[in-house]
């Protein structure tokens, strides 16, 4: 089975040094695209591999990157981002690839930023990823000494400067444009939809945000070609994935997977099954902003497609497990309380509505919470959904949420009926301070 | 006031960016790390430095969870309290250290050695629970661990 993002990634050992790097082929795309490929070129051999973006969304990067003006009249300088802010709960997948091989990412990054031809490239990575970081910087200064990165790459006239920016702290700092807000030294607020940032982005400059999974993934489309990355999949979406599992299973982790592996060949064989005494209730296939699963979509493959048509979304691939012990309403607090916090509070449904919905499920999970109290619950579902709010944080505090009523609504009445949480008490969760 | 190094630091910042405002992040970030956090004076001081004023630079100072407006002890102790680290009992950490230490979340020790914080995931939800201190991160964690683990730091 073929692992090419994580091949070279061995738990517990430092990442490969650019010489390393160089004798298993690596910086080999560079030198193709930069000798017999012009970007044009490089745009339509991603596009035909179906490669999706995987910071979530799952759109076509190909794609996404053919709305940026080109030629001799396009504005410069053009930027290329890689978004390594990983704040979204239960994702802990660019980590491995950050910490395990920062050779890979630039040289991902420098495919991507010739295809669009920008000049200036960014990499914003969450404070929390210090390792991560230090690794990153020497990868960096092992690139440009080599001639990589800076004035004219390797004779071909063709010019990147790279550099990395930490951030301080704010989910919503992962969110596209705010965070191209944040690279601006500006609040980390969201920006309105057109201009999209392949036309005006940073600094008002064509702009291209890319996931650090997904710009790891062209070295190997390049190197290989657009069938053979279609072929890693087992279904209709291209590639491998980095999945992960956290929550109540044997052997939690994080592993390079055919696109497509079955939710139950991810939690048996990888995660090892469920721990001793422990039971299987649901999960939350792709970080905390998707719709729970349960045990009916245990057989569907891993992919957009299947996850999407069965009412939630892949999101990151990275899932969280809910097990018996662990009391539905107050997994969905605490997630609450993660988005009510995290919101930007720009506009009024979401700064207003998730505190809302948090204070009800805090008198929920008390036993204080009334019959109406779900209508209320249902009724933000709605409203805080796709199309009104200004962004999509609030509509993905709303998809757990909604699916919680929907497949554990049992579990809400119980609470409310017997005025206390069924589970024991220290699971109740709590907002501190 | 400004020292002599951190005005050449945030002039490099500076010299990066199309205006010096787009700089002013990056200046809280270098007197934060001078001074442990960004006091009334120093918002005031970095605002004159790039051409912004108190209000508007404290609106992105606030805006991050990680610019301290307030004093904070000599380490911070930020423990993740996110889904995963939930899941897998954190609270038993959250309260040996209320104990431990004495303080509740947002307070510092009285001799000033440890500021308590929640903070949400921290990308390691494979080996909940997790907590950082300053920038060493600590997984896999145990109640018993926490006594070992504070005295690395004075
Ligand atoms: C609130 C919010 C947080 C996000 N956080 C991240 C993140 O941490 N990392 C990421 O790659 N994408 C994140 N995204 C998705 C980005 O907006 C964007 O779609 C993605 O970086 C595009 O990269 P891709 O096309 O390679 O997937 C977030 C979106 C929202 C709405
Ligand atoms: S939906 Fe929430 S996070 Fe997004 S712009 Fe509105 S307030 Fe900000």
């Amino acid at each position: 089975m073929e692992k090419p993002l994580t091949q070279h990634i061995v738990p517990g050992r430092a990442p490969l040094s650019l010489k390393e790097y160089e004798q298993v082929g690596g910086y080999q795309s560079v030198r193709k695209i930069l000798k017999e490929m012009a970007p044009a070129d490089v745009q339509n051999l991603v596009k035909a591999s179906d490669l999706r973006g995987r910071g979530g969304a799952g759109f076509n990067t190909g794609l996404k990157w053919s709305f940026v003006p080109m030629g001799p009249e396009a504005a410069k300088p053009k930027y290329l981002v890689a978004n390594a802010d990983e704040m979204e709960p239960g994702t802990f997948k660019d980590r491995v690839l950050l910490e395990g091989n920062p050779h890979q990412l630039i040289e991902g990054m420098i495919i991507a930023a010739y295809a669009i031809d920008a000049s200036i490239s960014y990499i914003f990575m969450r404070w929390a990823y210090k390792v991560a970081a230090r690794e990153i910087i020497k990868a960096l200064e092992e690139a440009y000494e080599a001639g990589y990165l800076g004035e004219n790459i390797l004779g071909s006239g063709f010019s990147l400067d790279m550099h990395l920016h930490t951030g301080v702290g704010r989910y919503m700092c992962g969110e596209e444009t705010a965070l191209l807000n944040a690279l601006e030294g500006k609040r980390a607020n969201p920006r309105a939809k057109p201009p999209f940032p392949q036309v005006s982005g940073l600094f008002g400059k064509p702009t291209i945000v890319n996931n650090v999974e997904t710009l790891c993934c062209l070295p190997h489309i390049i190197n290989n070609g657009a069938e053979w990355f279609k072929g890693l999949s087992k279904t209709g979406d291209a590639g491998t994935k980095l999945y992960g599992i956290s929550g109540r299973v044997k052997t939690p982790g994080c592993w390079e997977l055919p696109m497509g592996t079955t939710i139950r060949e991810l939690i048996e064989e990888h995660g090892g099954g469920m721990q001793d005494g422990y039971l299987f209730k649901g999960l939350l296939p792709g970080g905390a902003s998707t719709d729970f699963l349960v045990e009916e979509h245990l057989d569907l493959p891993m992919d957009y497609t299947a996850i999407q048509a069965a009412g939630s979304r892949m999101g990151t691939g990275t899932m969280i497990i809910l097990d018996d012990h662990t009391c539905p309403v107050g997994f969905v607090h605490n997630l609450q309380h993660f988005f009510a916090q995290e919101s930007c509070g720009f506009c009024t449904p979401c700064r207003e509505g998730l505190p809302w919905v948090e204070k009800i499920l805090l008198a929920i999970d008390r036993g204080e919470g009334k019959p109406e109290h779900l209508l209320t619950l249902d009724f933000h579902t709605k409203y805080l959904g796709p199309g009104n709010t200004f962004c999509a944080l609030a509509p993905g505090a709303m998809e757990p949420l909604q699916s919680a009523l929907k497949y554990f609504r049992e579990d809400f009445e119980r609470h409310i009926h017997e005025h206390h949480c069924p589970w024991s008490k220290a699971k109740v969760w709590q907002p501190s301070i | 006031m400004l020292t002599t190094e951190e005005k050449h630091k945030i002039d490099h910042e500076i010299s990066l960016v199309p205006s010096p405002k787009n700089a002013c992040i990056e200046a809280l970030k270098i007197v934060q790390n001078s001074h442990g956090w960004v006091s009334d004076e120093s918002l005031k001081d970095v605002a004159d430095y790039v051409g912004m004023s108190p209000a508007e630079l404290d609106s992105v100072a606030t805006f991050y969870n990680l610019i301290f407006r307030r004093p904070v002890g000599r380490h911070v102790v930020l423990v993740c309290d996110s889904i995963s680290c939930w899941v897998m009992g954190y609270e038993g950490i959250r309260d040996r250290l209320y104990e431990k230490l004495n303080i509740k979340y947002g307070q510092t020790t009285e001799d000033g050695r440890f500021t308590l914080l929640p903070n949400c995931c921290l990308g390691t939800c494979d080996r909940a629970p997790a907590l950082m201190i300053d920038n060493d991160l600590y997984r896999d964690l145990t109640v018993e661990q926490l006594d070992e683990i504070l005295e690395k730091y004075t």
